[in-house]
């Protein structure tokens, strides 16, 4: 059985009485150290199957497994780098990852390892800098990157990433891009990552796992990236397993699950 | 209304750093500049109030006395604040203070109660619908109308009166951080879920700090409404109080003493309600820039 084993999950939800389903079905296997991305259309599914892998949501059948043992509420083991930082304001940067690391490691780590252990996460991001200050009084990019650091600092089995890099400008995205992959490199994590950015999920993914859309998604397909690491973006624009990726990804999403608007 | 909120200090940093690099001369008059700006209006507005005053009341037959009766009549009063008689008989220090003092015991426990109840009301879906109706309710009754009930449950003044404070001003300390508690956005219900915060954890460390904004604002609604209730009740309560000075100088047809007594009674007010908004202001610096 796979590391991080999700079997047959379904989910509905009830609203005004009106039950919706939007996922069937759904089965996939990550192998420990896997980065894999979740791809597909606005609204299929994808956050609602990441919060089940953390535990924000309970299926309603079928089951996740992580390490063989039933995932069933949230925990530090499955980390998630939200959508939007949800840094909390009122703390500073320093202060939003030490509430993490002083819960989780409490009673594992003396209160100097904590401090040394908090240090160490923000300077893997590159946010020493800054650790005093407050959220609204840094960037987007460093923002996403206290986000990250603070999830990597509970030190889960499964690093849980929504759209990370979504709210961010071309040139920040990429450089974080790196920094997620060299991080991965160094640290071995295993990582389920949501994206709308087809570049960004053949360049990162180990392999790439490709949902129809709603009402009832499903996994439509998942692609293998069988390119070598570490990969260097500027050595894969020409690269002909890259291209073919690519293009596999495109043809998935606009031509063959393109959504009504779009195929009309 | 984000970007505003995240420009404005980015804006203020800028102007205070040109500022810096300008000579000093210039600054100390510009300083000086925006506080008469400030000052001027007020003080010359006051000035002319107190002359219409002056004219109304001179003529022969007026109702009150003019200004400068009242400082005749009260100097007395205003340069010996700490001189105490025995029973009521005391300075206006004496009496202010009695009457803080109860203001201050009734609004703590509002403070206290008036958050956990908001708490729980913005928490649960079943409290907020057994509860909040009857808040409703509740909190149009004014002031005074509990006070006969207090003093039949009671039996003496003293508790009576912190009671009438109390439930004058938790009622909108419970509605406020309710209101609070109810928008914590989702996302911070995550992060503590996923760090395993307990209950007690989650109430000191996210939803305080997140609603403190609006705890604040009930707060403020709260310390002004005990003022106003207090100077009531203790008309009616009698003891050492300033509104038992009212009452007690109305009796013995002293009216300036009233005006003066009323001038203090704004004045404090107006502190009081300036000493909470400080306090948010410390207290809120990260939250309310979201
Ligand atoms: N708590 C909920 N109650 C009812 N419906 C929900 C709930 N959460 C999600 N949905 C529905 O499930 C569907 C999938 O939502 P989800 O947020 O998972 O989409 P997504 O793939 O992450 O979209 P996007 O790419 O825009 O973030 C949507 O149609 C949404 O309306
Ligand atoms: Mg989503």
């Amino acid at each position: 059985m796979a590391y991080l084993d999700i079997s047959r999950v379904g989910i509905s939800f009830t609203r005004a009485g009106r039950t919706s389903e939007v996922l069937r079905e759904v089965d996939l296997g990550v192998a420990k150290g896997e980065y894999v991305s979740i791809i597909g259309h606005s609204g299929c599914g994808k956050s609602t199957l990441l919060n089940i892998v953390a535990g924000l949501l309970r299926v309603s059948t079928g089951a996740v497994l992580l390490d063989g043992r039933e995932v069933n509420s949230p925990g530090p083991d499955r980390a998630v780098v939200f959508q939007n930082h949800s840094l909390l304001p009122w703390l500073t940067v320093r202060e939003n990852v030490a509430l993490a690391v002083d819960k989780v490691f409490a009673g594992r780590k003396s209160s100097g390892e904590r401090r040394d252990w908090i240090d160490a996460n923000l300077k893997l991001v590159n946010m020493t800098h800054a650790a005093d200050k407050r959220p609204s009084e840094i960037s987007g990019g460093m923002k996403q990157r206290v986000g990250i650091a603070r999830a990597l600092a509970m030190e889960p089995k499964v690093l849980l990433l929504d759209e990370p890099f979504g709210a961010l400008d071309a040139l920040t995205r990429a450089h974080l891009q790196d920094q997620v992959m060299e991080i991965h490199a160094r640290l071995g994590n295993t990582m389920i990552m949501i994206t709308h950015d087809v570049d960004e999920a053949v360049l990162l993914s180990d392999r790439i796992v490709m949902m129809t859309n709603g009402p009832s998604a499903t996994i439509g397909e998942v692609l293998e990236v069988p390119l070598p690491r570490p990969r260097r973006r500027l050595d894969l624009m020409e690269d002909p397993v890259y291209a073919h990726a690519r293009a596999a990804v495109i043809e998935f999403l606009y031509a063959r699950h393109a959504l009504p608007a779009i195929a009309a | 209304m984000s970007t505003t909120a995240i420009k404005s200090p980015i804006a203020s940093t800028r102007e205070r750093s040109d500022v810096v690099r300008a000579p000093i001369g210039p600054i100390v008059v510009k300083r000086l500049r925006a506080v008469a700006a400030e000052l001027v209006p007020p003080i010359v507005v006051l000035v002319l109030l107190l002359i219409v005053w002056q004219i109304l009341c001179s003529r022969p037959g007026a109702g009150l006395p003019p200004p400068t009766r009242v400082i005749d009549e009260t100097w007395d009063l205003i340069v010996h604040p700490f001189y105490d008689n025995g029973g009521t008989d005391k300075g206006l220090f004496w009496h202010i203070s009695a009457s803080l003092q109860r203001v201050a015991l009734g609004y703590s426990i509002a403070a206290v109660v008036g958050i956990a109840l908001g708490t729980l009301v913005g928490q649960s879906t079943w409290a907020m619908r057994g509860l909040d109706p009857i808040f409703q309710v509740l909190r149009t009754v004014p002031p005074l109308a509990w006070l006969p009930l207090a003093l039949a449950a009671f039996r003496d003044g003293q508790p009576s009166a912190i009671f009438v404070i109390f439930i004058t001003s938790v009622w909108p300390i419970i509605i406020n951080t309710a209101v609070g508690i109810r928008n914590i956005p989702q996302d911070y219900r995550n992060v503590s879920a996923v760090i395993r915060l307990n209950g007690f954890e989650f109430f000191w460390k996210i939803m305080i700090p997140s609603a403190a904004p609006y705890i604040f604002t009930g707060l403020r609604i709260g310390i002004g409404l005990s003022w106003l209730a207090i100077v009531a009740a203790e008309m009616l309560i009698g003891g050492v109080g300033i509104g038992f000075f009212i009452w007690d100088a109305w009796n013995s047809s002293k009216i300036s003493e009233i005006i003066l007594a009323l001038i203090y009674v704004g004045v404090i007010g107006f502190i009081l309600d300036k000493l909470v908004a400080m306090l948010a202001n410390v207290v809120t610096r990260g939250t309310s820039v979201q």
